[in-house]
């Protein structure tokens, strides 16, 4: 599971307020190069939560990225590449992700985080 | 269709691991799913200028749609019920983010981040109840509804469907239009049995262009309420004040006993021959005279 996953899912556990962001509880990382398209990280920037993404990043042992982004992206080719690598390339491979309300734990293998919930969470 | 996967089995029991290993080598499968993606693509009408979107794949299963987003240059993400699919789209290396989810539960994504939706062959599940705490209603409203909060403004979702019969058909696309998309439904091939595809269309927000009688049923309704009791007692749905009107109306045509006698007097004191008042006045003929 990639950052950009992490930075859109939420808890879906009815009636649970306070679902955003999940917390990372990682056991294996590892990074998978991706082409780099600055086209689609200027789109993206825009619907990234960013605190979330700093946060994420952090936990899974990636801390160069600064704690707002910067105003003007396009002269800044470092920062793209920063954030490319943290959004894109750090992959979370087994671990949880843990609820900020309920602490509850979706545990994820192979990379694909488990969301299924039980009967009495819908 | 002779025998639908949708009523052997739920999803994550009949895609296990042989069904999932058996769905993406078979060439036919991969050949069609690659066919109906293209075409899911091609309706989303994302714009045309080289920036990547990032997509959701409703139902993606072993990732054999999601290749064909790939190959456009844009980023998605896929969503499955069964771990088996999902187990060999990670053996197949897709680019795309997985997650094993039940759509019936609604997505838990924060709104309006994706730019487009794309399903194959995935919705029509919804219509079946396979545990006890299962209602395709609601199932299918709470998939709608989070999918409309998670669509950025303006962005479009794509179905292609398998409804097993009419009433299918309408109960899909009542909900969507409920959870508040535009759109209708694409058929290609509508001549033919075999080829026939249909794609559902739906827009978040903007657009309207429904199809006319989905409409005109959504906009009847007051209540939710007044749709369930009509999908319980399979009758027609009809509102209250067109009902009441009608009954107005016939009662003002209906002339009475009363009437016929004050007419009768009318034209006696006009000096007119008119037959005597009996028991018989102002009734109705039998059918047979």
């Amino acid at each position: 599971m990639r950052l950009i996953v992490h930075n859109m899912l939420s808890c879906n556990i009815r009636g649970v307020v306070n679902k955003f962001p999940l917390r990372i509880e990682p056991e294996k990382v590892i990074v998978k190069e991706v082409d780099f398209n600055p086209d689609f990280l200027k789109h993206m920037i825009a619907k990234i939560d960013w605190k979330a993404l700093v946060d994420g990043a952090r936990s899974m042992g990636y801390p160069e990225l600064p704690d707002h982004p910067p105003t003007t992206l396009e002269s800044d080719e470092s920062f793209l590449r920063k954030f490319h690598h943290s959004l894109l390339e750090l992959n979370l491979e087994e671990g949880s992700l843990v609820c900020p309300e309920t602490g509850r734990k979706f545990s994820v293998n192979k990379g694909i985080p488990n969301m299924l919930l039980h009967e009495d969470e819908v | 269709m002779a025998n639908r996967p949708e009523l052997l089995a739920p999803p994550e029991i009949f895609y296990d691991e042989t069904e999932a290993r058996k769905y993406t080598s078979s060439s036919r499968i991969v050949e069609i799913q690659a066919r109906l993606s293209e075409r899911a693509l091609e309706l989303l009408a994302l714009p045309e200028d080289d920036v990547p979107r990032f997509l959701l794949d409703i139902g993606c299963g072993s990732g054999l749609s999601g290749e064909t987003i790939s190959e456009n240059g844009h980023h998605w993400i896929g969503l499955d019920i069964s771990a088996s699919m999902l187990n060999v789209a990670v053996e197949r290396e897709v680019e795309g983010d997985l997650l094993l989810g039940d759509m019936g539960q609604g997505l838990g994504l924060r709104s309006g981040v994706i730019d487009g939706a794309i399903s194959i062959s995935a919705v029509q599940w919804l219509c079946n109840a396979d545990k006890s705490c299962h209602e395709p209603r609601l199932r299918l409203k709470a998939f709608f509804g989070s999918l409309y909060r998670c669509l950025s403004r303006g962005a479009r979702a794509v179905f292609q469907v398998y409804p097993e019969n009419i009433a299918q058909r309408e109960l899909i696309l009542r909900q969507a239009l409920q959870a508040g998309f535009g759109g209708g439904l694409v058929v290609d091939y509508p001549h033919s049995t075999k080829k026939r595809k249909e794609f559902l269309v739906l827009t978040c927000g903007s657009i309207q262009t429904s199809i006319q009688t989905s409409k005109n049923e959504h906009g009847e309704s007051c209540s939710e309420d007044d749709f369930s009791e009509d999908e319980e007692s399979g009758t027609v749905s009809m509102s209250d004040r067109n009902r009441a009107r009608k009954r107005q109306k016939t009662k003002k045509n209906k002339k009475g006993r009363e009437w016929i006698l004050r007419k009768k007097e009318q034209s006696r004191r006009k000096g007119n021959d008119v037959p005597e008042d009996s028991k018989y006045t102002g009734r109705k003929r039998k059918s047979r005279f």
